[in-house]
């Protein structure tokens, strides 16, 4: 970064992941045209070709979680972005992704669903699909940011978190946030810490691409480094290899989640306001959290002992630090852009003491600060 | 040494045999001659393995990777070329080959294959060409011909059928050929001839499946079905004193198609030398 890009710009939520995702040290972008998440597709075309780094438009977005996966073995930082529908093909990949623990960062602007659903209003009804999207036993790694500085920020925290335990990372924005502009300040170069996945350092014959090593992160070697690997989605042993040992499939599985849960509180990240003497919390994420603290703030002016708890990572949940901050409080309600998903979360976690109210918005818009007042004043009664 | 003789201690020097090996091709299978065959050609190239990367979808052939000691990449059905392509463009130095079927090539990864083909990116795909499903116990496949039994479609097979070579060319590859499990040589001939092209390479190889396609269609065990594949097979220079009757219920093989069109990833470099020459604009 030069310092003209230090001082602070207008952007919008779209473009500051593209930039965060620059800072991070992108190389490669695979990628499908689709609203709302196109204007990183596009920033990345226009950026790219300039720093050395490759865009490639892809034939569908199945192919676009292909080629990033191939450029992540081949040693790239990589990334995509999407859509609903978008992200409904990736899932086939992204679980590919998982199973040969592979970095790679998916944006995921959420939209109105199911289906096409509604291509140009705002939604949250992927936050589950972007846990459990794709089939069989995994754990994923979900930060969702509601500014748009957060947009920077989390996306470089995406890739560091990839890199970090070699896993695909994913970021949940939505269609507000993505084209809603907010001044911003691109942080220098070196400001934050941008992570490298670990390389091997044995001799060829001791690697082991998916080594139980006492971290349960396996050191990665790049296509073409000497290292000549085997990769496959098919429930492999340590070298990579196909396996069907009882033994061998418990290890990759327990592997696949251990090695996400062990480091959960490096992983987890919680933003809350007021929460110190709050008797009502409001639970939410992304765009709906802007919304609930100013909401929190209209009514702490009428002296209402409420607090707001917004997420910043989504999964793994954060069970332990929500259970904590929950022992004073007798009712949260949980405010979300779909039908009801994290409320599940909520009432799986929530001691006995605190009533779960649900507040769901589904119709394309954003929920309003009232909306969430006039809720934290029905449920104070 | 020729391509042909390779020795069989050579052979092991591309084979990864402590893990990986038995195989799991039937006794007879075709897959097995178009390794060596690929082996054989790598060999008389003499191309370092360090930068060869051998990226397969799923199916029998698809299997391939896993034996060969090289950068594998044994990815999910239909999508090698896709995965293949974000391989070749984040390091264009490296030799990209990819093994697949005609299921795996034609049905599911229909639309990677003709954009593989019309980006002209420089990989080099091997397609085993077995006219069904093997995998999965033999199902008709976009290239089963018409009449012939599968296990879904127990009355004759109705669906028309994808040529990939004339599916190639219609699509932009710049070298396309075709070669059998019978014609060895020949074979390894285009794999080199496909490795060497700078550009997309397609070798649609014919091979047999006489556990599935042979037994339901009462066409004999591995050694009848490779001797009608040699008995079908016209070489493209005899076809062209042939006439359109001795033609029938044959198929062409050799190169039938090779251009010079630019390649994919050297464009890519191109244009970015062009917007970094104008200061990024």
């Amino acid at each position: 970064m030069n310092s003209k890009n230090s001082k602070a710009r207008l952007l919008q939520g779209n473009e500051a992941c593209m930039l965060g995702a620059l800072y991070a040290g992108v190389e490669f972008f695979g990628g499908y045209p689709i609203t709302p998440s196109t204007e990183i597709a596009e920033g990345m075309a226009r950026e790219m070709p300039k720093r050395g780094g490759k865009f490639i438009q892809m034939e569908d977005e199945i192919a676009s979680m292909a080629s990033i996966i191939g450029a992540s073995n081949a040693g790239c930082k990589s990334m995509t972005a999407t859509s609903g529908p978008g992200f409904s093909l990736m899932q086939e990949n992204l679980g590919y992704a998982y199973m040969t623990e592979t970095p790679c960062v998916v944006i995921n602007v959420q939209r109105g669903g199911p289906s096409t659903g509604l291509p140009t209003k705002v939604g949250q009804s992927d936050t589950m699909q972007a846990r459990w999207g794709t089939h069989g036993d995994y754990t994923s790694i979900t930060v969702a940011p509601s500014s748009v500085e957060g947009c920077f920020y989390e996306t470089v925290r995406a890739f560091n978190l990839a890199e970090r335990f070699r896993t695909p990372v994913i970021v949940l924005l939505d269609e507000v946030m993505a084209h809603m502009r907010e001044m911003m300040v691109v942080p220098e170069e070196g400001e934050i810490e941008v992570f490298k996945r670990h390389r091997p350092d044995v001799p060829r014959e001791w690697y082991r691409h998916f080594e139980i090593t006492p971290s349960l992160v396996s050191p990665m070697a790049s296509f073409g480094q000497g290292y000549r690997y085997n990769v496959s989605g098919l429930t492999h042993d340590q070298d990579g290899f196909p396996t069907a040992k009882a033994k061998e499939i418990v290890e990759k599985l327990n592997k696949l989640r251990r090695k996400i849960e062990r480091y959960s509180d490096e992983i987890i990240k919680l933003r809350t306001e007021k929460m110190e003497d709050a008797h009502i919390a409001v639970f939410s994420y992304g765009i709906v959290a802007r919304t609930a603290f100013q909401a929190v703030k209209m009514a702490r002016e009428r002296r209402i002992k409420v607090g707001a708890i917004q997420p910043l990572t989504i999964w793994p949940f954060p069970d332990e630090q929500l259970r904590e901050m929950f022992k004073n409080v007798r009712k949260v309600i949980v405010a979300e852009l779909n039908m009801g998903q994290l409320v599940h979360e909520i009432r799986r976690i929530a001691p006995r003491h605190t009533e779960v109210i649900p507040l769901q918005r589904y119709d394309g818009n954003v929920m309003t600060p009232s909306e969430i007042f006039d809720k934290i004043r029905e449920v104070v009664k | 040494m020729t391509a042909n003789t390779l020795q069989s201690e050579r052979i092991h020097h591309y084979l990864r045999p402590k893990k990986s090996f038995p195989n799991v091709w039937c006794a007879g299978c075709g897959n097995g001659i178009v390794m060596g065959a690929l082996i054989r050609a790598i060999d008389h190239l003499g191309l370092d393995k360090d930068n060869v990367v051998v990226v397969s979808g799923i199916g029998c052939s698809s299997r391939m990777p896993v034996y060969l000691d090289f950068n594998t990449l044994h990815t999910t059905h239909g999508r090698a070329l896709a995965f293949a392509t974000g391989v070749k463009l984040a390091k264009p130095n490296l030799k990209v080959i990819v093994i697949t079927g005609d299921g795996d090539a034609l049905a599911i990864g229909g639309n990677h294959f003709i954009h593989a083909c019309r980006r002209n990116i420089d990989i080099t795909t091997i397609l085993i060409d077995n006219k069904i499903y093997g995998m999965t116990g033999g199902q008709f496949a976009p290239t089963t011909p018409g009449g012939k039994i599968a296990t879904t479609a127990p009355y004759g097979n109705y669906e028309k059928q994808f040529d990939p070579v004339q599916l190639a060319i219609g699509s932009g590859a710049s070298y396309v050929a075709r070669g059998t499990v019978y014609h060895v040589a020949p074979l390894e001939r285009m794999i080199m001839g496909g490795i060497q092209k700078k550009g997309f390479a397609l070798i649609d190889t014919i091979s047999n499946c006489h556990t599935y396609y042979g037994r339901f269609n009462k066409e004999g065990d591995a050694v009848a079905m490779i001797n009608d594949i040699r008995k079908q097979a016209v070489s493209i220079k005899a076809a062209a004193t042939m006439s359109e009757d001795k033609l029938i219920g044959k198929f062409l093989t050799g190169v039938i198609h090779e251009t010079d069109a630019t390649e994919f990833c050297d464009e890519y470099q191109a244009m970015c030398e062009r917007v970094i020459a104008k200061g990024g604009k």
